[in-house]
């Protein structure tokens, strides 16, 4: 098994709003996983490519441009078709709680919003990540 | 002492052991005033000096008023850009909105008009900001999200059906594909027989806070500055009344920045716009007075009241001094401000509304020419009706029922605003120097250092607020553990549908040998470096979309990929 959790930090689409995603890559980071920052504008299919290929645990979204309900359900529908069944599908962003709900339901995990202290990322991706490995 | 006291023995006493104690006793106190003044919340990258407890005229010994301040509305304008200021007109109270389709749109902004405004103020989606056509693949997901879609004549024409286009000035918050808007702007205007030079409004177009904050780009940072430069010129030889270039802070503050950081990347992108355009033989005196700027305003309250001043003075100098601007105008930092988006919490959202009155209050004392104040549940997503008013109302109140517009600068004189208007302008001259030695702003860029520089600021901002070393009110104190239910705005998917259906059927009815032509005029346009707007204007008459003239003119200028920089 690896030592290190791996995670995928990704911005989809067309947004470019990334304070979120670097802040929450350089905290993961120095919290001491693998980071894999995928920088802009991604596509779910490069996405979904890169986590494949950096044979990751988690793959971290973040969206601000309100297109959250179409890109989740795109990764996730690509992520089953290569079978990344056991990796974790997370993010973040101005996400109403509703929406994240559906999602939470579709098979998403937590989704995070403003003002979420880094921490709580961190426990939750470990403790995640440790349930997906038994 | 007055007699009163020196009758009374007791006292006299007391006088007595205070002169003999008087110098430790006077010790003690300013050990006592420094440590009561130290609380525990600190704003993270603020360049107020911790330890000082009060400014005294020490602190400003070498302030000269002639040379540093002046009066208000003549140079270097640190007092303000306008002899009145808000005794002649209040700023501008200027609501920044737009979403759906550009017929909602047009109705909100004939409501608008009606209502006595003049001013309209265009948000559009991403892929419209990006390039992409609605029916574009890559724009699935995003159409009309947070902002209008306008991708062609047809949804420009929409936009302003029955809106008389010299008689509004109109706003446009766009900057990769500013000048194809422009272009439809003015092919709107054509056909409503209204010429060029009554045209009024602003489009943002500042290309450089995107690479280094916002990151909506196209093209490389040449080939797109050289296109903003032809706005500029096209502007200044058939547009007069149009701002081509809103220079933008307040983006680069919302990634992380601080107020310093702000002040310096933004006037320094202004410096680089001014250097290109005098290369391309503009006279800066010609189009120097139709830039304007956009500052955040956050927090930290006296921070940004400082901020805006020393702008102010800046400016003015390096365009006298390093750009020999002759006009008092060319000087002038006229700015419209919006308080701090990433201030808003989305704990408690009532909150916001104090936030965004302390910060609207900084901008006013700053000097703003114009305001958009946040509304509470923007943490959350686009703003209710309800809440926006509420936003407009705080501005109102402000102006109406206080006495704060009253006095010019009422601040000017205060030892610690004047000492940290200096020390603004100091800071910020290193960090110019630094981006010079460098080889300027698209170099600084190219090697992604304004964008780690915000980097570290943002992550070191939020490791202040989780290790409490700056407390913001109900996140990380004074918590609750009930859940604020708040109404949000959603924007129904049929949009998206009907936008798309619009696209297809403007495509299907069009001249297409007409459309390849102007779009192999463009191009052989952009291979000898001409002017791009006259042949966009011409595309765009034909029918030609956004999504088109991007594509066809990448062939030329390729894409631009960020540097990696993570902090």
């Amino acid at each position: 098994m690896k030592e290190k959790i791996r995670v995928l930090i990704a911005k989809v689409g067309l947004d470019g709003h990334d304070r979120g995603a670097k802040v929450v890559a350089s905290a993961l980071r120095d919290a001491g996983f693998e980071v894999v920052y995928s920088g802009l504008h991604q596509t779910p299919e490069a996405v979904v490519r890169t986590a494949i290929q950096e044979d990751v645990d988690v793959i971290g979204i973040s969206i601000l441009s309100g297109a959250h309900m179409t890109v989740f359900p795109e990764v996730l529908k690509l992520m089953k078709e290569k079978g990344l069944d056991n990796v974790l599908l997370t993010g973040g962003g101005i996400i109403p709680e509703d929406d994240a709900q559906k999602l939470y339901e579709m098979g998403v995990g937590k989704l995070f919003g403003p003002g979420t202290p880094l921490k709580e990322i961190i426990e939750y991706i470990k403790e995640e990540v440790k349930k997906r490995k038994k | 002492m007055n007699e009163e006291i020196k009758k009374d023995s007791c006292r006299q006493d007391f006088y007595a052991f205070f002169e003999s104690k008087k110098e430790t006793l006077l010790e003690d106190l300013e050990e006592r005033i420094k440590r009561l003044s130290q609380k525990n919340s600190k704003f993270p990258g603020s360049i107020i000096p911790p330890e000082k407890p009060y400014y005294t005229p020490e602190d400003i010994k070498n302030l000269d008023y002639e040379k540093d301040l002046g009066k208000p509305g003549k140079p270097p304008f640190t007092r303000g850009v306008y002899e009145t200021m808000y005794r002649g007109k209040l700023w501008t109270m200027r609501m920044f909105s737009g979403f759906g389709t550009a017929k909602e749109t047009n109705e909100r902004f004939k409501f608008l008009l009606e209502h006595g405004q003049t001013g309209l103020s265009i948000a559009f989606d991403m892929p419209t900001l990006m390039g992409y056509d609605s029916d574009h693949p890559r724009a699935r997901g995003e159409v009309g999200k947070e902002g209008v879609a306008v991708c062609t004549l047809s949804n420009m024409e929409t936009l302003f059906k029955d809106i008389p286009l010299d008689k509004v000035s109109t706003s446009m918050t766009i900057n990769p594909t500013a000048f194809i808007l422009l272009a439809f702007y003015v092919a709107v205007a054509e056909k409503q027989g209204v010429p060029l030079y009554k045209l009024r409004g602003t489009i943002q177009n500042d290309i450089l806070k995107e690479y280094i904050a916002q990151k909506e780009f196209i093209f490389p940072p040449e080939p797109s500055i050289k296109i903003i430069i032809d706005t500029v010129e096209f502007c200044s030889k058939y547009i007069p009344k149009w701002h081509p270039i809103s220079i933008s802070g307040y983006h680069i503050r919302e990634a992380g920045a601080t107020a310093v950081q702000e002040l310096a990347f933004t006037l320094m992108d202004g410096f680089t716009y001014v250097k290109y355009a005098i290369e391309r033989g503009l006279n800066v005196d010609d189009f120097a007075p139709q830039l304007s700027f956009f500052f955040n305003s956050h927090m930290n309250f006296f921070e940004e009241i400082a901020k805006f001043r020393a702008a102010r003075r800046i400016w003015a100098r390096w365009m006298k001094e390093k750009f020999g601007a002759k006009k008092e105008e060319s000087m002038r930092l006229k700015f419209h401000t919006q308080t701090a988006g990433c201030s808003l919490t989305a704990q408690q959202p009532e909150n916001n509304i104090i936030r965004t009155t302390i910060e609207a209050l900084a901008a006013i004392l700053g000097g703003t020419q114009s305001l958009h104040t946040n509304s509470m549940d923007e943490a959350y997503a686009l703003p209710t009706e309800k809440a926006a008013k509420i936003a407009l109302r705080t501005q109102q109140i402000i102006a109406y029922e206080t006495d704060i517009p009253d006095v010019i600068d009422p601040l000017a004189g205060s030892y610690f605003i004047e000492y940290l208007t200096n020390k603004m302008e100091e800071e910020a001259e290193k960090i110019f120097k630094k981006i010079e030695e460098m080889g300027g702003m698209v170099e600084a860029i190219k090697k992604g250092w304004p964008q780690r520089e915000i980097s570290r600021s943002a992550y070191e901002f939020q490791k202040a607020v989780e290790e409490k070393r700056y407390i913001v009110v109900g996140v990380n104190e004074f918590v609750e553990d009930e859940e604020t239910k708040i109404e949000i705005l959603k924007i129904p998917p049929e949009i998206e549908e009907e936008q798309i259906r619009e696209v297809k059927e403007f495509k299907q009815n069009r001249d297409n040998i007409v459309v390849k032509n102007r779009l192999e005029e463009l191009r052989r346009a952009a291979e000898r470096n001409e002017n791009l707007m006259p042949y966009t204007i011409e595309a765009v008459k034909a029918h030609v979309t956004l999504g088109e003239i991007i594509e066809e003119l990448k062939k030329v200028y390729g894409t631009w990929q960020e540097p990696p920089n993570l902090y």
